[in-house]
């Protein structure tokens, strides 16, 4: 088998992946669901971590995501998949002499990149463009993952185990929202907006604080112990892996009807009103909690804001903090690696000491 | 197949009829655990398994410490710098499609080589993000994982073994017990090509997850594999049904090997069995209600209990004992910690880029960057060569001293802080509390620092390793808060089982600090004898032996008042004596801290 690639840029599209499992397909785990639909409404809550134990569906739930999300705009030829109408994020391309005004645009499916383990630096932040420059002597940026994720999600499934200079790059590019390269005399500097989901496994060791702090929302999940969701999992599993086509097709409706929900939610999000009562309970929810800065607030507002529009709703209520708090703020409490009551008790205690229950 | 499930099935027929299922559908189980020491009746099993495999399908050997490039792929340099332009390798487990992957002594696998190997079996394609190139090589394999553990420290990591459907022990083994295979590659053949038309009831399905369930089995992945298990047995026999025989063998050979509870009987009580988890009894009664709400599920409930009764046939007799003590879920989730911190352990440092230098005694020279850097001169050079006419003109690549890139690693020695908490009656009356409460915040240190922890906890006759050494705060957290207190002091124990902590931290190239809450009042000796004399002379001459071990130890005194026989004892340690009176977070922190500085 010749095997010659060209480590060109390649926007992941839809033909030459396998079929994923559906979204809506997947039984249970609300929580973990919800939180990536809220920051697939607002992008800026910063991200999902998913904590859990093995066997769960946390992998199978993002990349998931993929074939659910609605298309998005984005500029022809751009390779940062730019927005079009949108100058602030615009790379040099779309902004350069040559651009044109209005740029084509085309529909493209929103990034979901998976980071594998065993990755290298040079195809997460983008290097010289070894065919070029071996073929025709050429200087050429080849942009990396963090440039294909611009716009969409990157996952990181066991994040972990992720090395730890990659993880630092991962936080400097998710805080600024923009990849510097400075390699092999290429400069080159373009936007990298993306949400970071990561997934991993407690038990295989912690998060650092500085990276979990990063997360937006933080999800907790296990195995359904029920029997009966128990067996609708495996059935389902069983079913996809016998027929992909036809089982994808049997949710093809609920998928289209999930999208349609985000789409709305995406609308309706800068419409949806933050009352002064709800900012105050979400101050007061943080305070009794005791979490660190001002993150924690922000993020809880934001997260409600996108669970408030999500759900149709045009006013944040009590009900859309209470339902987002837990995500929001469980890993932003002070560790405490002796109260035995877990993070997400804490939090729940406090939310019904303020709500009543 | 029905006399396959006569009760006096031999382990090798058990290994058998694993292989052949496995071998019927290789990616769709997973794989195959294998614990045996190297010798004739594994290389017979792994015959046995090669000959029924295709006469295509590859059988690969894994070298246990793989490079990413070469099992997932990468650059091939010399096929790149033949041809120009860039040339794709593929690794080890896009040759392993179709096929198998044989990895020998898996117990020593790291976990991030596991993941890697986890990932590409999940996705059933490499995604290859490596050296400038960006691909995807679909691929479907099954692992064969040769397991040679001796010891509870040496197992296999969790995130492969949840992926593979058997789990098998040949060690009971022994050569004379073998036979001759069940079945021929001619009817696997056949059940392969049979397999997609294998259809499954609701009732199998029902009884497969209710069984895992029944026996603690949390992860869904586990029924999952069971049912294709069931299928290929089908397949085997030529059915297009599974039966109820196909998934009692099922059971027996993905779910038993895993139980980590035993299932609830008719004769005995509730109560007469192991603290169950708290949630578990309502969880049944709420089960059994939502069944009856959604199906006459009540006919299926013997058939459920039938393939239990086969799963709890070929529970080992040891584990019976072991989980009526409770102790099967502890051990297991000791290993799967400890798996992540291995990983995390034995690194040589970090590499924290490349710089261009010379090629000097211990230098890494880094290929890949060193041709990127020579890359894009490549043709003014060879032009130039050609101009000057010189010697070099005919070189494919011209790399200049210039191009040469070092890789830098950064060695971060890592410090393991071993905790020895006296949990004996004297320091129980004292403040075992308050030697928690101070572990705990010596623990979120180590947390915030990064450092591994491990825990030791002696009181009665012995000290026991509670935690073996770890870096997740989630397990060491509750080891501590599971521990109770009273009994003697084996303090002397108690030093010896530190100092044999400590040495194997040392062989892993870490620095191990040592931390005793202790009153430092011993009053059971070495050989389990009480008496304080001799006790006290046990301690005194086992700190001795650890001092002279050389490594940074703290002593913090429990006791209400500061106590001769603790001052004694961290002199004869020569550790830094701290009573606890005067040891708020602060100093406690600051000790560690410098110690491991």
């Amino acid at each position: 088998m010749d095997f010659s690639v060209h480590g060109r840029y390649l926007r992941q599209n839809k033909q030459t992946m396998a079929l994923t499992f559906p979204f809506s397909a997947i039984v249970a785990q609300d929580e973990m669901k919800l939180a990536i639909l809220i920051s697939a409404i607002d992008p800026s809550i910063g991200g999902v971590l998913v904590f859990g134990d093995r066997g769960t569906g946390k992998s199978t739930t993002v990349r998931a995501l993929a074939a659910l999300l609605p298309p998005m705009e984005a500029v022809v030829n751009c390779p940062y998949g730019c927005a079009p109408g949108k100058q602030a994020g615009l790379c040099k391309v779309c902004d350069g002499p040559e651009a044109k005004d209005p740029p084509k645009t085309r529909q493209v499916p929103v990034p979901v990149v998976d980071m594998p383990l065993g990755v290298t630096e040079d195809r997460v932040v983008g290097a010289l463009d070894l065919e070029r420059a071996l073929t025709q002597g050429e200087k050429a940026f080849e942009p990396g993952l963090l440039a294909r994720a611009h716009r969409g999600f990157l996952y990181i499934d066991e994040v972990n185990l992720l090395e730890d200079h990659l993880v630092d790059l991962l936080l400097d590019v998710a805080a600024s929202g923009e990849n510097v390269v400075e390699r092999e005399g290429l400069s080159v500097r373009h936007p990298a907006k993306f949400v970071l989901i990561g997934s991993g496994n407690p038990e295989e060791g912690e998060l650092r604080p500085q990276l979990l702090d990063r997360f937006g929302l933080s999800v907790e999940i296990g195995t359904p112990e029920d029997l009966p969701t128990r067996i609708e999992v495996v059935r389902r599993r069983d079913a996809f892996e016998k027929d992909p086509e036809g089982f994808t097709k049997r949710f093809e409706k609920e998928d289209a009807e999930l999208r349609k929900r985000i789409t709305a939610g995406r609308d309706l999000l800068p419409e949806v009103v933050v009352p002064d009562a709800a900012l105050e309970r979400a101050a007061q929810l943080c305070l009794a909690l005791g979490t660190d800065g001002l993150r924690g607030e922000l993020t809880l507002i934001r997260a409600a804001r996108g669970l408030a529009a999500f759900e149709g709703d045009k006013e944040v209520t009590d009900e859309h903090l209470k339902r987002v708090a837990p995500p929001a703020l469980r890993h932003r409490l002070r560790r405490n690696p002796l109260d035995d009551a877990g993070s997400s008790v804490r939090v729940g205690r406090a939310i019904e000491e303020l709500f009543g229950a | 197949m029905t006399e396959t499930m006569a009760p006096e099935l031999t382990p090798w027929a058990l290994a058998s009829i694993a292989g052949g299922l496995f071998a019927v559908d290789p990616s769709g189980c997973g794989g195959v655990a294998v614990r045996a020491h190297a010798g004739p009746v594994r290389d017979r099993w792994l015959e046995q398994l090669r000959q029924l495999l295709p006469d295509k399908a590859p059988m690969r050997r894994l070298p246990l410490h793989i490079a990413d490039g070469r099992l997932l792929g990468g650059l091939d340099l010399a096929a790149t710098l033949k041809a120009g332009k860039p040339i794709a390798e593929r690794g080890l487990l896009a040759e392993c499609d179709g096929g198998v992957a044989v990895m020998a002594m898996a117990e020593r696998l790291t976990s991030s080589t596991a993941g890697r190997v986890a990932a590409v079996m999940d996705a059933h394609e490499v995604v290859l993000e490596r050296d400038g190139l960006g691909m995807r090589v679909p691929t479907r394999f099954g692992v064969v994982a040769l397991d040679e553990g001796m010891s509870e420290e040496e197992q296999v990591p969790d995130v492969l073994m949840d992926r593979l459907a058997f789990h098998m022990d040949l060690i009971p083994i022994a050569v004379r017990d073998m036979d001759e295979p069940l079945w021929t590659s001619e009817d696997v053949g056949r059940a392969r090509e049979f397999l997609p038309n294998v259809e499954v009831s609701d009732n199998i399905l029902e009884a497969l997850c209710g069984t895992a369930r029944a026996l603690g089995i949390a992860s869904l992945r586990v029924p999952f594999l069971a049912l294709r298990a069931a299928r290929a047995a089908a397949a085997l026999d030529g059915r297009d049904q599974v039966s109820e025989e196909d998934a009692a063998l099922a059971a027996r050979l993905v779910l038993a090997p895993r139980a980590t509870m035993l299932p609830p009987s008719e004769d005995d009580m509730p109560e007469e069995q192991e603290p169950p988890p708290p949630e578990e009894p309502p969880e049944e009664e709420q089960n059994q209600e939502d069944q009856e709400d959604q199906d006459p599920a009540e006919l299926d409930k013997p058939l459920e209990d039938r393939v239990l009764e086969a799963a709890k046939a070929s529970l080992p007799a040891g584990l019976l004992a072991q989980l009526q003590a409770g102790l099967g879920a502890r051990s297991r989730s000791s290993a799967a910690g400890k798996a992540g911190a291995l990983q995390q352990g034995n690194r040589r440092g970090r590499p924290i880029g490349t710089r261009r230098g010379e090629l000097r005694a211990g230098a890494r020279l880094n290929v890949i960057e060193t041709l990127r850097a020579a890359a894009p001169w490549q043709p003014l050079r060879r032009a130039q060569a050609l101009a000057d006419g010189s010697s070099t003109k005919s070189l494919r690549v011209h790399v200049r001293r210039d191009d040469f890139r070092i890789t830098r690693f950064k060695q971060r020695t890592e410090t393991t802080t071993i905790f020895a908490v006296d949990a004996s009656g004297s320091a129980a009356l004292h403040r075992l509390a308050e030697a928690k409460g101070a572990v705990e915040l010596l623990l979120a240190d180590c947390y915030i620092r990064r450092d591994r922890v491990g825990l030791i906890a002696f009181r009665g006759t012995e000290a026991d390793l509670l935690l073996p050494p770890t870096r997740s705060l989630v397990r060491a957290k509750r080891s501590l808060a599971g521990l109770p207190g009273g009994g003697g002091t084996p303090l002397a124990s108690a030093i010896d089982a530190v100092r044999e902590l400590a040495e194997s931290v040392k062989r892993r190239g870490e620095t191990p600090v040592a931390v005793f809450l202790t009153d430092g009042r011993a009053n059971i000796a070495r050989d389990g004898s009480q008496g304080r004399t001799k006790a006290t002379e046990d301690a005194l001459g086992a700190a001795k032996e650890l001092a002279a071990e050389q490594f940074k130890i703290i002593l913090v005194d429990t006791s209400p008042r500061p106590q001769r026989s603790a001052q004694e004892l961290a002199m004869a340690m020569q550790a830094q004596y701290l009573p606890l009176p005067h040891a708020d977070a602060a100093t406690l922190s600051s000790a560690v801290q410098t110690a491991s500085s």
